[in-house]
């Protein structure tokens, strides 16, 4: 076991260090997504109950392009100067690769998200402590960052990968993000994990199902 | 860079097994309908460095390709270190070092950081003391701590080949090693793989360079039509002559 997990720590730390030097990711993800935030804000200020209708739709757009946003430089570190090259001739799984970059791509989702959040409540007035809520978030992510992973894989070996991995990506998602915006709808309703019986295990589910096939076609997509 | 027994010295590397370092028996690899390398035969024995000519586009990095593991052939059985890629990919990962014409470097991390994250993705013990035996041996001690993208062509060079003798491979699998490097590391280089091969390991070079091919190598090797040929393998042709053989196997239509 501790086999397979060094290699995705290793990965996931060496994606953080990267990270921490460029800083290319987090800024661009967080402007876009204030940027979504603001908008929506002044699009919507005169209704309140407007806004809680529409909240979690506004909240999931913003969360759903930004991690595009971040799936589309997943790979492109990597093949810039052959570091995939580098990582699979290393002695370790392709399902390793795999889950290190989809755990940085994670990570890095739930970073922004975690800024966004509380600016998105105060803006749009919804209170974001709600246990339900950071379920959802956690979850749906999870579902982003692991199919947003293997298209950042696909896509990047293509001339257009900024159009091809939206095209690729969205459509596979739709349950997710679908999962995801009915489940803060209802977490910003007030309902408990209870009331949440559908849509939490439905993410869940989804999240496993990827989970297990992602690195399955991952591992397809880099041999040659 | 200095000999790599400080290397090898250091951190003792696996013993070769019995047989060839790389035995290849009638491999086929294709690109579409575009065949590359068709009913080809190859053995590299222990100690013995190859190096491989061809020109533009016949095929030498697509072998390189399959012999890292980094491409999967068509037909034919390949052997490496005494491991069958199909069955054993990881275990030959483990035994050779590959330098590529990328450097698989990370630009915005320092050279003893990249070499650092390939130590550990190696599974490597002490991966620090590692990383500052290579970038010893590489003559880069001194720019440990610089940003790769700081560096020069030729010194990501140097650390790229850094990089691919950090774990003490058996097998260096080299395509064109010497391209960016100034002459002094081309000389330090050679003296490196000469280290290299004195210790019962062995390297597949390919180069452009007929007379440093020839010089450094203990066989020539030539990739023309999907196949190769030794043109200079006969142990009782001089130096003039083999040089004579493999320029003339190279020339277009031969």
């Amino acid at each position: 076991m501790i086999q397979f997990l060094r290699p995705i720590g290793v990965l996931l730390w060496k994606d953080i260090l990267l990270e921490i030097r460029s800083r290319e990711l987090i800024v661009s993800l967080l402007v876009f997504g204030l940027v979504v935030v603001v908008v929506f804000n002044f699009a919507l200020n005169s209704t309140p109950k407007l806004v809680t209708a529409v909240t979690p739709g506004i909240l999931w757009v913003a969360f759903a392009f930004a991690g595009v946003l971040a799936m589309n430089r997943a790979f492109v570190r990597e093949k810039e100067e052959g570091g995939l090259d580098g990582l699979l001739l290393s002695p370790i799984s392709r399902d390793s690769i795999f889950l290190g970059k989809a755990a940085a791509s994670f990570i890095f989702m739930l970073m922004v998200e975690a800024v966004l959040l509380p600016i998105f409540a105060g803006l749009l007035n919804f209170s974001p402590a709600s246990l339900e809520l950071l379920l959802t978030i956690v979850l749906a992510t999870l579902g982003f960052a692991i199919v947003g992973t293997l298209f950042s894989a696909i896509s990047v070996q293509t001339r257009s990968r900024e159009i091809l991995l939206p095209v690729l990506f969205f459509p596979v998602i739709l349950p997710v993000l679908v999962g995801a915006v009915e489940s803060t709808k209802q977490a910003l309703g007030g309902e408990t994990l209870v009331g949440l019986d559908h849509w939490l295990p439905l993410l869940g589910a989804f999240d496993a199902l990827f989970l297990v096939i992602c690195p399955w076609i991952f591992s397809m997509v880099v041999e040659e | 860079m200095v000999a790599p027994s400080s290397v090898i010295g250091t951190f003792p590397i696996e013993t070769p097994t019995s047989g060839e370092a790389i035995v290849v028996r009638g491999l086929e690899k294709s690109f579409g309908e575009w065949p590359v390398l068709w009913n080809l035969d190859l053995t590299v024995k222990w100690g013995e460095m190859v190096a491989l000519f061809g020109a533009n586009g016949v095929g030498k990095t697509t072998l390189l390709r399959i012999l890292s593991t980094q491409s999967k052939p068509d037909a034919g059985t390949v052997q490496v270190a005494g491991f069958n890629p199909r069955r054993n990919s990881q275990a030959i990962r483990r035994r050779v070092g590959v330098v590529a014409h990328q450097t698989f470097l990370y630009e915005d991390l320092t050279c003893r950081e990249n070499l650092i994250h390939y130590s550990r993705l190696f599974g490597l013990e002490d991966p620090r003391k590692r990383a500052d035996a290579a970038l010893l041996t590489l003559g880069l001690a001194n720019r440990a701590d610089s940003r790769v993208r700081t560096l020069s062509n030729g010194m990501q060079r140097r650390l790229s080949i850094a990089r691919a003798i950090l774990h003490s491979p058996q097998i260096l699998i080299l395509d064109e090693p010497v391209t960016g490097l100034d002459r002094e590391s081309i000389a330090s280089l050679q003296s490196l793989l000469k280290g290299w091969t004195d210790a019962g390991l062995s390297v597949i070079m390919t180069t452009h360079d007929l007379d440093l091919g020839l010089s450094w190598a203990h066989r020539a090797a030539v990739l023309s039509r999907g196949r190769i040929q030794f043109p200079g393998s006969d142990e009782y042709m001089d130096g003039a002559q083999v040089r004579r053989r493999v320029a003339s196997a190279l020339e277009p239509g031969s």
